[in-house]
């Protein structure tokens, strides 16, 4: 039995619906992303779990007891708001105390819990601050105090790190999983930043328009992605049309633009139209001789560690990712091969979706 | 902020045909607020003046005639027993009312705040509408209803309780009082709550603080300033009430501004009236300020 359970939750605001037939099971100190493009119903089901949206439909369940009807102030949860909700006529000190004074915590120990908190977040001289007179991020790090220094068996977390930059944010994710490793806090986080999702959940849960559409370890999402939705959403990916030239056993060759291209797949039939996905990084330039595709190198950018390249060919625009070796890159305008080994391609059934409008909102 | 942009760039010196519109940018706020200042000169400002003026004329009660220069009126009114206790009477009123409308007007905006949207637009009419009726009919209303035949007093005499004289006394003046200015207290308290992220009360529920300890913990203080600007506008208008203290205190219940009105209509003192009614509005004005200093000292920092 898992500690924290949706059964088939549903949220409808009129003839919306937020959030639809979701279920998720949540083992006691896992730590769960909900990662999804903008309105996807993230904050909806947080809030539910929560108690502050009430579902339409289907079951919560925390620790084996019904919550679903429950009220908000008797789930003793950890909850960082998207919007923060401090308390604005509070001190940082004061905000973060309060869980503590609600719990009945004597005095004493209240101020060491707090100051710890603080300490964790690295807001120790912020103490005395009010709201107003702090930083986006700086709030963001008080809300996540806050939440932290009641010890809660269950943290939700809605884009907690938001505001921070990369270093304080890669440091706080840090302290999460720490945390969460320690105390073995149930954390459920809802996240816009895959490669955030990734680093730190044990699993990943992506959302598109209001359902689920893959529970899996961040490994399994990116390697495997069951729809094309989610190889588009999940890193960047080359979506490449073809049509099955022929079927063996365990494999088959699409056909993309007269290319003949084998991929693994069982299953397929002559003649099917399928979308084959191929990840940037696991292409490599080789002489023009060499590759199964050739093109031209249409644009290069560098990105630190790795170089990303545009590669003008037979079926359009591709993009590579090398790793930077320290060897010269490829010029602009050279002709060049691409290769790649059949197993690292996915074949998604049908043809490819319109506009890629949704995985533009994540970088 | 306008003012200071032409000296902080004094390195780009500006082309004659180029001080124009900045000179128009900077007058137009000025332009565009005349007429309001026009407006309040004329009607505020000039009769206050005229009347501060009256006040130190002297006044022959032989002829009616004012004229001259004497500090007498305010000497009597300030040394007098009955303008003092009057003036004592007025603020206690006030202030009661204020205290009433606080404790009825602020929960009744709250829940007005928690209301769906057909009812809460039909109880913030309901809210309103004593405004839409005249104070002076309203007044009536009270006085048909407590007065020694009405029927508050027949309900009394059924229950065996007996006649009580309900009109003419404090606690009347301050029941209509509170009715009346219910609504200025409601709508300041009401605009502050609109204001307010509901995510700031859930999350001190998330905490497990009870819905009471919320609302005193979290959300009262954040609407502290409508509370303030409520009760100074209720206190302002119950102090210089005229139709209600008038028509329900009667004769002997008075109030600043009834004496005033007598001053005027029934002594024909004309100097003595204004005099009153500067030291009832420079009272009100100290009371008032006293009270902002104290309350805004409280959330200034916190809340800006
Ligand atoms: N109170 C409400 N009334 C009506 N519609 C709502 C309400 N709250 C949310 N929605 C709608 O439900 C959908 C899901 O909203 P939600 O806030 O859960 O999105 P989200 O995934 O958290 O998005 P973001 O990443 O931008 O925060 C949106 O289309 C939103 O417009
Ligand atoms: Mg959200």
């Amino acid at each position: 039995m898992s500690f924290l359970e949706l059964k088939n939750i549903t949220k409808r605001y009129g003839p919306l619906t937020a959030v639809g037939d979701v279920s998720l099971s949540v083992e006691k100190g896992e730590f769960v992303s909900l990662l999804g493009p903008s309105g996807c119903g993230k904050t909806t089901t947080l809030q539910m779990i929560a108690g502050f949206v009430e579902p339409s439909a289907g079951t919560i369940r925390l620790d084996g007891r019904d919550i679903t009807r429950a009220k908000a102030n008797s789930r003793g949860l950890g909850i960082v708001f998207q919007s923060y909700a401090l308390f604005p006529h509070m001190t940082v000190f004061d905000n973060v105390s309060f869980g503590l004074e609600m719990q009945r915590v004597p005095k004493g120990e209240r101020k060491p819990r707090v100051e710890e908190a603080l300490s964790l977040v690295h807001l120790s001289p912020y103490a005395k601050r009010y709201p107003r007179e702090l930083s986006g991020g700086q709030r963001q790090r008080v809300a996540l105090a806050r939440a932290l220094v009641i010890r809660p068996p269950v943290l939700l977390l809605d884009e907690p790190l938001s505001n921070l930059d990369a270093k304080l944010r890669e440091a706080m994710q840090f302290e999460l999983r720490e945390i969460q490793r320690k105390v073995g806090t149930t954390t459920v986080m809802v996240t816009h930043d895959q490669a955030e999702a990734f680093s730190i959940s044990d699993r990943v849960v992506v959302m598109e328009a209001g359902r689920i559409t893959q529970i899996d370890q961040p490994y399994r999402i990116y390697e495997h992605p069951e729809t094309e939705f989610i190889s588009r959403f999940v890193g960047k990916t080359n979506l490449l049309p073809g049509k099955v030239a022929t079927a063996t056993g365990a494999g088959a060759t699409v056909s993309l633009a007269g290319i003949a291209v084998p991929v693994e797949m069982p299953g397929l039939s002559v003649g099917e139209t399928v979308t084959l996905c191929i990840r940037p990084e696991k292409l490599r330039l080789t002489q023009p001789s060499n590759g199964l595709l050739t093109g031209r190198v249409a644009d290069r950018f560098f990105l630190g560690s790795q170089w990303l390249y545009h590669i003008d060919g037979p079926l359009g625009t591709v993009m590579v990712v090398t790793p930077n070796d320290g060897s010269a890159p490829a010029d602009q305008g050279a002709p060049v091969g691409l290769e790649w080994t059949p197993s690292v391609v996915r074949v998604h059934r049908g043809a490819m979706a319109e506009a890629p409008d949704v995985a533009l909102e994540v970088t | 902020m306008s003012a200071t942009l032409p000296d902080s760039a004094p390195a780009a010196p500006a082309a004659p045909g180029e001080e124009a519109p900045e000179r128009r940018v900077r007058s137009a706020p000025l332009f565009l607020s005349a007429p309001a200042a026009l407006l309040f000169v004329a009607l505020v400002l000039t009769p206050l003046f005229l009347t501060a003026l009256l006040s130190f004329n002297q006044f022959d009660y032989a002829t009616g005639r004012t004229g001259g220069f004497t500090l007498e009126h305010y000497l009597s009114v300030l040394t007098d027993e009955y303008y003092l206790e009057i003036f004592f009477r007025t603020f206690r009123i006030s202030a009661l009312a204020t205290a009433i409308c606080v404790v009825i007007g602020v929960p009744e905006a709250y829940i007005l705040s928690r209301m769906g949207n057909p009812w809460r637009s039909v109880f913030l009419l309901v809210i309103l509408a004593p405004l839409l009726v005249s104070v002076v009919v309203r007044a009536f209303g009270w006085s048909m209803l407590l007065g020694p035949e009405g029927p508050v007093n027949g309900a009394l005499i059924a229950l065996g309780i007996g006649r009580m004289k309900l009109l003419y006394t404090e606690g009347t003046v301050v029941v209509a009082l509170v009715h009346v200015m219910l609504p200025f207290m409601v709508i300041p308290v009401w605009t502050s709550l609109q204001k307010l992220d509901p995510a700031v009360e859930q999350a001190a529920l998330s905490f497990g603080a009870s819905r009471g300890t919320a609302i005193v913990r979290v959300v009262a203080p954040q609407i502290l300033p409508g509370i303030l600007s409520g009760s100074l506008i209720v206190f302002g208008l119950s102090a210089s009430a005229f139709a209600i203290p008038g028509l329900l205190g009667g004769r002997r219940l008075k109030m600043v501004a009834t004496v005033v009105y007598d001053q005027y209509l029934s002594d024909l003192n004309w100097p003595m009236g204004a005099a009153v009614a500067v030291i009832l509005l420079a009272a009100n004005l100290i009371i008032m300020l006293t009270y902002h200093r104290v309350v805004e000292g409280h959330y200034r920092r916190r809340l800006g």
